[in-house]
């Protein structure tokens, strides 16, 4: 019953959609308000209604109905709670489900606090938002319903892939799609600008903190996929530029240069008709990532069985959005009217190549995600793009990046100056040069790039510290003043050097780990050692283990560091009962310098088992830096200026779309 | 500076950062993408010995051995033609005789080719686009039917 309510909430929900997808739109077209403000209600309603249908599969999940088949094949009874309601995303149907959930979410959002927008504006908004869901819904209904029942009614479910039991990815979906679908609000704002013919400061600063919000959101979703892959794949690695991951790291990039972009609209009315651009192209790489994921063309290390006729509604919902709003761009940026003008060398100047730099690094990363698609559709050569082709590209284009980033926000809007921000830079870069002198001397091993791949990301650090202090007057006034203007500072001049340090202790934290990771593959007997990274590590055997839902053997390892012990680890091989799969769960210890990462392999005969030994020096600077970042972007968000709301639009008034002439 | 030049500072600028990229990328594309090869390509074309390639097909049912320590040998079949494949090192998970696997290295004399890269995959019922491909090209394997060898049920799991 419960599982009819929720199919019926969905279907109505797309009955919503198609009124909200025409009728405010329409309204707005011929200034009728009554209609425009048909948009928030319906808005509302969405939302409410797919709520509604995602609880209902939920508690389908909890309740273990298996006559709902999406709940059969992806559940079991066995499975603890968490596992089972992160189950209900951890599948096709259901993930889909909590994409239009989201998609939803946002809209209700500007219904809710769009108050303070153009009504026009927010007509346009949610009308195009509800043709974002419309699409989705039709899909879900279509091609993936999740209330599909099944008869005869089976007496256990088929299981959720080990693998995904996970507490990092329980939560990982659901981050990076409040990432992927935030930036529908992007596209959104663009397409209904656009339409309107007009875009403002009020625009951009509308479109920023949601920006910023979804920005957040996929950092962190991306962050947690990559932490999980570290240490449940047990392959040592954190990123292996595969198409899944790419999918979701270009419109990661993208929405990286948007929020640089939309600064400089917001703040000077320049870069209106690229801002704009940038936003429609940031959604695109985001369906387009849904697409790749969805549909299997591509192969991938990280896919999962995937129905092709699936893909096919896919590729025609993102031709659909990404042509149409492409389409509309040509056709009505050059009636945008131009702003703000600025000299090469200024923050807008800064902003500018941040944003070259970044949607150039995006472009690389799409050739080689799309390259071998396009090279077997014309011969049929089958080909794969790994990781030397993105280190070749992808990173050349980051250094000059790096370099200029702590010059940006020292640089004055309209004209700067850059030798006083040079001046305003020495200790960082002197400190930064130090670095290198001093990463050489401890690390002489392994490559020479890598002490000055680390000095950059120390001089990113000291750039923002810089920063801070220079706004501050720090050397120039007194102890209390500088402590006064510290706290006094704007909190998004905050989250810009925070969100920059994190940069910088990523970049670190990539370096190291990349450069002087160690590894060893051996053959273990009960009471032999082996050292790595000046730990000892001894194997003490093998002892079998019972888990609510799974079997292992766990191998022993008493880890020591000369006469002192530090830890024991115990990697195991899980045997699970449902679906019947084999996983590996590596053994971490974790350390100041860096993680020490054990996995068991398999046995090789009369007690000796096969042993994996890596050390990744300084690895957890990677997930520090991201959610340094995460947190940087929460105090931009917690600003004054973006909280108290955007100002209102007092000037002209401007009743049709000037067309261009 | 009038309007007209600064717009021309920017966009020549940001020209030359996009020549540098496509510098980057034609060169990047020309020496560091690997073929996959079948193992019948494999008879057919010849592949130098010792050029980095992704061989793939089904795991030959009764063919793996494991040697001294961490080594191990298989062999690689889409049933027509087989390969002998020499790896060291600890198989992921879900390697299985009779399972679709993709294997990265170079061939060495003979009929033998050495693996440093036995690819993982998440799912079970997952079957590699390339191994798929060319077994349905044979048509030993369709889309939805479990793969051949095993008799998996087929649930329509996967993730991000």
């Amino acid at each position: 019953m419960i599982v009819e309510l929720g199919h019926f909430a969905l279907v109505l929900a797309f009955l919503v959609c198609v009124v909200q997808m025409i009728v405010p739109a329409w309204g707005a077209r011929i200034g009728d308000h009554r209609l425009m403000g048909i948009g928030e209600p319906a808005a509302l309603l969405q939302f409410g209604l797919l709520i509604l249908a995602f609880a209902a599969l939920t508690h389908a999940y909890v309740v273990s109905d298996f006559s709902v088949t999406n709940v059969y094949q992806n559940s079991h009874s066995t499975k603890p709670l968490i596992y089972r309601i992160s189950g209900v995303w951890g599948n096709h149907e259901g993930s889909m489900l909590l994409w239009v959930l989201i998609l939803a979410l946002f809209g209700a959002a500007v219904a809710a606090f769009g108050s303070n927008l153009p009504t026009t504006l927010r007509a346009n908004v949610l009308s195009v938002q509800a043709s974002i869901a419309l699409a989705f819904l039709l899909f879900i209904l279509l091609t993936s319903n999740p209330f599909d029942r099944l008869d005869p009614v089976p007496a256990e479910g088929r299981g959720l892939n080990p693998i995904l039991q996970d507490p990092a990815l329980a939560f990982h979906p659901p981050f990076l799609y409040a990432g992927y679908v935030g930036f529908s609000m992007a596209y959104s704002f663009a397409i209904a600008g656009l339409i309107e013919g007009r875009t403002d400061a009020a625009w951009a600063r509308w479109v920023r903190p949601w920006t910023l919000a979804a920005w957040m959101f996929l950092t962190v979703g991306i962050s947690m996929g990559s932490w999980w892959a570290y240490y449940e794949l047990g392959w040592g690695g954190w990123w292996f530029w595969d198409p899944v991951e790419n999918a979701s790291f270009m419109p990661w990039l993208a929405g990286t240069a948007l929020l640089h972009s939309a600064v400089v609209m917001e703040k000077r009315e320049a870069l209106k008709v690229w801002t704009i651009l940038l936003a429609i192209l940031t959604f695109s790489l985001s369906l387009m990532g849904a697409f790749l994921v969805r549909s299997g063309v591509l192969s991938s290390v990280h896919a999962f069985a995937v129905d092709p006729k699936r893909g096919v509604f896919i590729l025609a919902i993102m031709m659909f959005f990404i042509g149409g709003g492409l389409m509309l761009y040509a056709w009505r940026a050059p009636s945008l009217r131009q702003g703000g003008i600025f000299a090469p060398l200024s923050r807008e100047g800064g902003l500018v190549l941040n944003n070259v730099l970044i949607t150039t690094a995006t472009g690389t990363v799409l050739v080689g995600t799309l390259y071998p698609l396009a090279l077997e559709s014309i011969n049929g050569a089958k080909i794969s793009v790994g990781a030397p082709y993105f280190n070749a590209t992808f990173v050349p284009l980051m250094v000059p990046l790096l370099l200029a980033l702590p010059f940006g926000p020292l640089l004055g809007w309209k004209r700067g100056d850059v030798v006083a921000a040079m001046q305003r830079l020495m200790i960082a870069g002197l400190v930064s040069i130090a670095s290198i002198a001093v990463v050489f001397a401890i690390m002489w091993r392994g490559p020479w790039l890598a002490p000055f791949a680390i000095a950059l990301g120390v001089w990113v650090i000291g750039g923002a510290i810089s920063e801070l202090l220079f706004r501050a007057k720090a050397g120039q006034a007194d102890r209390a003043e500088v402590l006064r203007r510290l706290r006094n500072l704007p909190r998004s001049v905050y989250g810009t050097a925070i969100a920059h340090a994190g940069v910088g202790v990523m970049v670190i934290g990539i370096t190291a780990t990349s450069a002087w990771q160690s590894e060893t593959i051996l053959t273990m007997r009960p009471g032999q050692t082996a050292h790595m990274a000046g730990y000892d590590i001894t194997f003490t055997g093998v002892a079998p283990r019972e888990g609510p839902n799974y079997r292992e053997v766990i191998g022993l390892m008493q880890v020591s560091r000369g006469e002192t012990r530090v830890t024991e680890l115990a990697p195991s091989k899980r045997q699970y009962n449902a679906p019947a799969q084999a996983t590996s769960e590596a053994g971490i210890h974790v350390a100041l310098a860096g993680d020490l990462y054990v996995v068991l392999g398999d046995e090789a005969g009369d007690g000796a088992w096969s042993v994996r030994l890596y050390f990744n020096p300084l690895v957890r600077l990677i997930w520090l830096g991201t959610i340094i970042m995460f947190i940087g972007g929460a105090f931009s968000l917690s600003d004054r200026r973006l909280r108290v709301g955007a100002p209102r639009r007092s000037r002209r008034r401007i009743p049709t779309p000037v067309p261009a002439e | 500076m009038t309007r007209r030049r600064r717009r021309g500072v920017l966009i020549s600028g940001a020209l030359v950062v996009l020549a540098a990229a496509v510098g980057l990328v034609l060169m990047a594309l020309s020496d560091s993408i690997v073929f996959f090869h079948t193992p019948s390509d494999l008879s057919a074309k010849a592949v130098p010995e010792g050029q980095r390639i992704r061989l793939g097909g089904l795991v030959a049912v009764g063919s793996v051995k494991r040697g001294q320590g961490t080594d191990v040998e298989f062999a690689i079949t889409d049933t027509a033609e087989q390969i002998t494949v020499r790896y060291r090192g600890v198989l992921p998970d879900l390697f299985r005789e009779g399972q679709g696997v993709v294997t990265e290295g170079a061939l060495e004399g003979g009929r033998i080719f050495r693996a440093d890269t036995v690819l993982a995959k998440h799912d079970e019922n997952y079957m590699p686009r390339e191994v798929a491909d060319a077994l349905k090209e044979k048509g030993l394997w369709q889309h939805g039917a479990p793969p051949p060898a095993v008799s998996a049920p087929q649930p329509a799991a996967e993730k991000k």
